[in-house]
């Protein structure tokens, strides 16, 4: 019986090497992304007794580790909570990490692979291991008077504004309304934390915690037309082409018509590209998408980032143009209806996009990370992300915008002094809600140093005074004024 | 060399019996400073001072470690010196680690189990005791067979049994409880050896040859067919996936050392895989624990247990966090099922490699004592003994390490249960019975003198 008793000691040995195998994938192999689950409240903990590194706009820490006097050694103070919380995002010893707090946990809480020296020196001299530090593309002063802006329009306001660098594709200003106090949830009172928590997540209908720049997406109504302009700029037409005017538009395939605001016929049936744009001219870019097509249109939208996920730093929705559509479905596109939805990141991008010679920016809001002794480990690269239309084409576009804001419905963005870009929306989300307002500009339009997109899901305003430059266009004002006036 | 390659077999022969009762005694040493100073760990991990009960406690194990010494040295001196070191080195830190989460807890398992140890080393002592020559076994072949049974079906009665988190493997009686499970598989081993002792030649008979293999005949399958039918029993009523598997494997492992028929290894492989998958598609918790095992992650309120464990290896990693300074008891259950991955957690990859390493040295020993034993029932019951527990460290830890869908079974010597204790126990007594046996020299058979003086028959 020897011969298999053998074989069985060797069935054995096999068993027992599966198990040492397996050890070693889930304690070695698997193990980084294992810890790096935000779930994963060992590692939390472990995290949360350690001292972990500052986040930083300007120079000043928006969020930083203090002494705590309980046995978890530190605690996550965030100053001006409520302006940066759509940034930052939280740190909670119970709930996880969202925003930049999440992104850039490896480096904040120093378990990056780029600190390992560090970590080395600190475990030699039996010292608790430092987070390295980030510093944010934030403009703090433009960050405020976005804020400020929003805070102005009465009532309950809900709404975003973002602002880029156009030439980097730096974020300056990322602001959403209503936000948060991440303190709430940072502290160790885990009672207190529980509360806050529920009041924040489940029992509360305003969504504080969403970022609305950048994880909604919203239907982005007459900004839109300025993808349909690229469009139709890069197929042929020019500022001055004759599109179509008047009061209506009839869709094809349908018995429905498409109308202006307020009724109004563009100032005439026949008007130019420029005319249409300026009065935000529904019927005419109607009219112009059902003859550039669906496709046109859709591969427009894409260059400049919709139907794409190109921003990792934040948790961020993918804006959508819709894909296979009837020509009715079409025509409401160009307008910026139907399907088509998308984030104030996006939209901000488009500007952004235009301002920079039609070279799209890759979005960021990490400019650098830092060791714990200050040492720069890792810096910002500004990337092309497409190259959405032609530099004649942009420049074409840019005048385009600037006539909307001289002569057309942008008048409240008008800087003395400087020349600015600048686009009108309003969109219908559904028949009880009140429409949604936008403004896209960008300034000085001639060597552009900042191009924002200002959202208002929902204030306190009668339903008629509802309208993309009124409530918008001062927002937008304030935050490229903080910035050129830098 | 040379005597080994013309004379293999010599190579038996020349096994050269010795007691080696001196390297148990250093290992035993090796072994209590491991056990003494997990706990002493502990203690400077948690509360940066040794526990003020170290000389009790590590009193007290030492005590046990030397009344097994003694006992073995004075009723089975000729016993493998390996397999009592390493396994008074496991229910060390066993302790050690159930010590370190009461304190986290506040319970008292420690206590109770160092309790239940004492009480399972008595047990030890007296199998050695009464059973002198484990062939005296094999008449109560059908004995264990009937008890075996009897143990399996108790928790199945009404007012007796109780079920504990799904699965009814417990009895309860008048305030403790009791897996019998857990000494019904020592019975059915036993069982099984001196069954397969008896029938090897009908089994080993072969049938028909199929795709290379001899398939036994058909009426020969009776036997395998109706363990299976008991194994799925034990699935369906007790919903016991791991015992299942458990008294399966060592039926059929047992079939084919007795056999030396590896067919029977294909048959009940086929008949295990067949099973398997007729439970997964019929009853819900197999489904539910083929998929905690496959996609934990995608329900965290139903698999949290298994997540944590994995969270408990990841955050050990290769070092682990040191006795006392990690977080095991995060993990529901991390004294009993979890223990394993409480152990990767704070002893790290290495530990718990360590452990895994010192199971299999336990089992290779058992497999070498059934290698050297002169009689079949020895041989068979060795083997029966050595597989079952290593089936079960790998149904064990392999289902907390997330290698095969968890299930529940006791990690032996280290995880909390009282009967899971003794029966080990029990198991190493036997073990180490035979191993005496088989490593004592061979009775001298050659006639004296005196026989030739008073023969009635001439014999030269």
């Amino acid at each position: 019986m020897n011969k298999p008793i053998r074989t069985l000691a060797v069935g054995c040995f096999a068993l027992f090497a599966m198990l040492l195998i397996n050890l070693n994938y889930v304690q070695v192999l698997r193990a980084g992304d294992l810890n790096d689950d935000s779930a994963n409240k060992r590692v939390r903990d472990a995290e949360c007794s350690r001292e972990r590194g500052a986040i930083l706009v300007g120079g000043d820490p928006v969020a930083r580790s203090v002494p705590s006097n309980d046995n978890l050694k530190f605690v996550r103070k965030f100053t001006k909570p409520e302006l940066y919380a759509p940034v930052t995002g939280y740190f909670s010893c119970i709930y996880g990490t969202s925003g930049i707090e999440s992104s850039e946990n490896a480096v904040l809480s120093g378990s990056d692979e780029r600190l390992f020296v560090n970590r080395v020196i600190d475990m030699v001299g039996n010292k608790q291991p430092k987070g390295g530090s980030v510093l944010l593309t934030i403009d703090p002063r433009a960050q405020q008077a976005a804020l400020d802006g929003l805070n102005r329009l009465p009532g309950d306001t809900r709404g975003a504004v973002v602002a880029l660098d156009p030439t980097k594709g730096a974020i300056l200003a990322m602001v959403s309304k209503p936000t948060y106090d991440p303190n709430f949830i940072a502290t160790h009172d885990t009672s207190v934390a529980e509360a806050n928590w529920k009041r924040l997540t489940t029992d509360d209908p305003m969504k504080k915690m969403t970022n609305r720049a950048s994880q909604e997406i919203y239907p982005p109504g007459s900004t839109f037309k300025l993808v349909v302009a690229a469009a139709a700029l890069s197929n042929g037409y020019s500022p001055d082409s004759t599109v179509k005017g008047g009061t209506t538009l009839d869709l094809p395939q349908s018995s429905a018509t498409l109308t202006n605001e307020g009724g109004s016929d563009c100032g005439g049936s026949e008007i130019t590209l420029t005319q249409a744009l300026a009065v935000s001219c529904n019927v005419s870019f109607g009219d112009l998408g059902l003859k550039l097509g669906a496709q046109t249109l859709q591969d427009q939208a894409e260059k400049f980032g919709f139907n794409e996920d190109y921003f990792d730093q934040l948790s961020s929705a993918e804006s959508r143009f819709p894909t296979e559509m009837d020509e009715p479905s079409t025509a409401l596109s160009s307008i910026g209806q139907f399907d088509v939805a998308a984030s104030p990141l996006q939209m901000a991008m488009v500007t952004a996009g235009i301002a920079n010679g039609g070279a799209v920016m890759r979005p960021y809001v990490v400019q650098e990370v830092r060791s714990p002794g200050l040492d720069v480990l890792d810096e910002a690269d500004p990337e092309v992300l497409h190259q959405a239309i032609s530099g004649s084409v942009a420049d074409e576009l840019t005048q385009m915008m600037v006539e909307v804001v001289e002569t057309g419905t942008a008048d409240e963005v008008k800087m003395p002094g400087i020349s600015v870009a600048g686009k009108t929306g309003t969109a219908n989300s559904s028949e009880e809600k009140s429409p949604y307002a936008w403004m896209v500009s960008f300034a000085p339009a001639d060597d552009p140093q900042v191009a924002v997109a200002v959202f208002i899901e929902q204030t306190d305003v009668p339903r008629p005074d509802i309208s993309g430059g009124g409530l918008a266009g001062p927002i937008a004002k304030g935050v490229m004024q903080a910035v050129i006036g830098r | 060399m040379m005597t080994a390659l013309t004379a293999p077999s010599r190579l038996v022969h020349a096994f050269v019996p010795r007691k080696r009762r001196g390297a148990e005694l250093f290992l035993l040493v090796l072994a209590l400073a491991i056990g003494v100073g997990a706990y002493a760990l502990v203690g400077l991990g948690r509360d940066s001072t040794i526990p003020t009960d170290i000389l009790e406690y590590g009193g007290g194990l030492v005590v046990l470690a030397v009344v097994c010494h003694v006992v073995v040295r004075i009723v089975a001196p000729y016993a493998d010196p390996v397999i009592l070191p390493a396994v008074v080195a496991l229910n060390g830190l066993g302790l050690a680690m159930i010590r370190r989460l009461d304190l986290a807890s506040n319970t008292s398992f420690a206590r109770q189990q160092l309790v239940w140890g004492a009480l399972s080393i008595a047990v030890f002592v007296a199998t050695l005791l009464v059973v002198r020559d484990h062939r005296r076994l094999q008449a109560y072949t059908y004995t264990m067979g009937f008890v075996g049974v009897v143990l399996l079906m108790l928790p199945l009665v009404p007012g007796l049994g109780v079920n504990i988190n799904g699965a009814r493997i417990w009895i309860r009686l008048g305030g403790l409880s009791f897996q019998p499970g857990e000494v019904a598989k020592l019975c059915l081993a036993i069982f099984f050896a001196g069954y397969l002792v008896l029938k090897r030649d009908a089994l080993a008979l072969a049938g028909r040859r199929f795709l290379g293999i001899d398939l036994p005949r058909g009426r020969d399958l009776g036997p395998i067919l109706a363990m299976w039918l008991v194994s799925l029993g034990v699935l369906v009523f007790q919903r016991d996936l791991g015992s299942s598997l458990l008294f399966f494997g060592l039926f059929v492992v047992l079939l084919y050392v007795a056999t030396e028929r590896p067919s029977w290894l294909v048959v009940g492989g086929a008949l295990f895989a067949g099973g398997a998958y007729l439970g997964y598609l019929a009853f819900s918790h197999v489904q539910t624990r083929v998929d905690g095992w496959l996609h934990p992650f995608d329900n965290v309120d139903s698999y949290g247990q298994i997540i944590q464990g994995q969270y408990s290896l990841a955050f050990g990693g290769i070092l682990g966090r040191g006795l006392g300074e990690g977080n095991p008891y995060l993990t529901p259950f991390a004294y009993s099922d979890f223990i394993g991955t409480s152990l990767g957690e704070e002893l790290g990859l290495t530990g718990l490699m360590a452990i895994v390493v010192v199971y299999g040295i336990i089992v290779e020993r058992g497999l070498r004592t059934a290698l050297v034993c002169r009689d079949a029932f020895g041989k068979l019951l060795a083997v029966g003994l050595s597989v079952a527990f290593a089936l079960q460290v790998f149904v064990v830890l392999g289902g907390v390490t997330k290698l095969i869908p968890l299930t529940g079974l006791t990690t032996p010597f280290l995880s909390y249960g009282g009967s899971s204790l003794i029966a080990n126990w029990i198991m190493v007594a036997l073990l180490l019975r035979v191993s005496d046996h088989a490593r004592r020299p061979p009775p001298d058979l050659t006639p004296t003198a005196a026989d030739d003086e008073t023969a009635v028959v001439k014999m030269r």
